[in-house]
């Protein structure tokens, strides 16, 4: 049963990518790349990566779809398909897939027990984080301790990757307060809003709600810093498309969000440095309690907790920086 | 007593899986957007919450239940703003309802 929605699932992505490539509307597109990540995350659910999957629909579906369309805003609908060089290009990706279909065939079958995966380190994570950790997520104790200097490299792409669109598109010196006139000209474009306002204010408490069960939860179930800031994002977000951006950033203002950026990355590398100077390894939470294992569950809450922080100020930022352009 | 709930889920189970496909031909056959939107909104409304329904009789008295009725709720306000946001953009972008086009005389049972 697994494999068929699985064939499914794979068929139905294949015909959404060819479609996406093929519509002339960006427009289109997007909205096809929303529907892409939502087969995907469905994907990943089936092969049993929950907090994977969990990531895939907060950013791939949710967040990313509002930047592609705050972006669409800035450009034109239509896609300006160039004749020339065609056949180079179809030349190119025919010569790459074929190289990927051939490395496929080195690759071990799904679920085999031999496959190096299950051989390497794994089984030792799986031993040990009972003993050393005991947390029942073992997704988290990887991510969080057994391999935290990878986590703290992704923190850091995620928080260069905030800066990068911050110094393209520019943050704004922004006002707090707008013009009469220009509320007024808001409150008419609002106004058609209404019902989709109203059940947003019912909702928003409960996305914010839950990306901090999503943060706080993570030692137990699927989740984490990388969920949660998406989807707390996600639930600011909808408040700026339904409010009016400038109302969005009074409730979190840009210096606000410029700190949680490089915050979320300082508290990662303080919890390092911290267990540095405790006498233990960077990012040796063993040495934060006197009882190693609540030191290594201290620590995991005080990184996903950075992770959490700098994603929702990258996201947001990234929205902002967007959607302030918009209106210039 | 199991056998009722597992008869009654499967009822709920195929009658929604029936909402959607007639809501998935709709959307085929149905000559403009708001009209598409129409037959879109079965799958939303009654294809969800018999699906979700029948799910529920299976997973019983659990956690799993709640969750399941979290999700409805939140479908069931999410499905029709939604549509009321489509449908809005749709008018305020310009799209016209498409009309029938034979004369006002000839319409039996109209908006009279």
């Amino acid at each position: 049963m697994v494999t068929l929605f699985g064939i499914f699932l794979l068929t139905m992505l294949v015909i959404v990518a060819v479609a996406m490539v093929r519509a002339a509307n960006l427009f289109v597109s997007v909205m096809l790349s929303g529907i892409f990540s939502l087969l995907m995350a469905a994907n990943f659910f089936i092969l049993d990566a929950a907090d994977v999957a969990l990531t895939e629909a907060a950013v791939g579906a949710g967040v990313s779809t509002v930047l592609f369309l705050s972006a669409l805003a800035l450009t034109a609908e239509r896609d300006r398909s160039p004749q020339r060089r065609r056949w180079l290009s179809l030349a190119v990706v025919t010569v790459t897939a074929l190289v990927v279909i051939y490395a496929t065939f080195d690759k071990p079958i799904l679920g085999d027990p031999n496959a190096p995966v299950h051989v390497h380190v794994a089984p030792w994570y799986l031993e040990k984080t009972p003993e050393l950790i005991d947390i029942p997520n073992v997704v988290t104790a990887v991510l969080g301790s057994f391999r935290g200097y990878d986590t703290l490299g992704e923190v850091f792409v995620v928080f260069v990757a905030g800066i990068g669109v911050l110094s393209i598109l520019g943050v704004h010196g922004r006002r707090t307060t707008i013009t009469a006139d220009e509320l007024e000209r808001q409150a008419s474009l609002m106004r058609h809003h209404e019902i989709p306002q109203v059940v947003g204010k019912l909702l928003i408490p409960y996305i914010v709600l839950f990306g901090l069960y999503v943060q706080f939860h993570g030692e137990y179930g699927p989740g984490g810093g990388f969920q949660a800031g998406a989807i707390i994002a996600a639930g600011v977000i909808l408040y700026a498309l339904l409010e009016g951006d400038w109302r969005a950033h009074r409730v979190i203002p840009q210096p606000v969000l410029t700190g949680m950026v490089a915050g979320g990355a300082l508290l990662y590398t303080g919890v390092g440095v911290l267990a540095m100077l405790l006498g233990g390894n960077f990012l040796d939470y063993s040495v934060l309690a006197s009882d190693p294992v609540k030191g290594q569950q201290y620590g995991i809450l005080a990184i996903e907790a950075g992770v959490g922080i700098t994603v929702t100020g990258v996201l947001l930022s990234i929205f902002h920086a967007f959607a302030g352009r918009e209106s210039h | 007593m199991a056998l009722a709930i597992d008869i009654v889920s499967a009822v709920l189970l195929i009658g929604g899986g029936l909402f959607v496909l007639v809501g998935g031909i709709g959307v085929l056959r149905m000559p403009d957007l708001y009209t598409r939107m129409h037959a879109a909104s079965v799958t939303d409304t009654m294809g969800a919450l018999l699906v979700i329904l029948g799910v529920m009789l299976q997973a019983g008295f659990t956690l799993a239940s709640v969750k399941l009725a979290a999700i409805l709720v939140f479908l069931l306000f999410t499905s029709p703003t939604a549509s009321y946001a489509l449908a809005n953009a749709a008018l305020l972008a310009g799209i016209k309802p498409k009309l029938d086009d034979a004369p006002a005389d000839d319409r039996t049972g109209g908006e009279g």
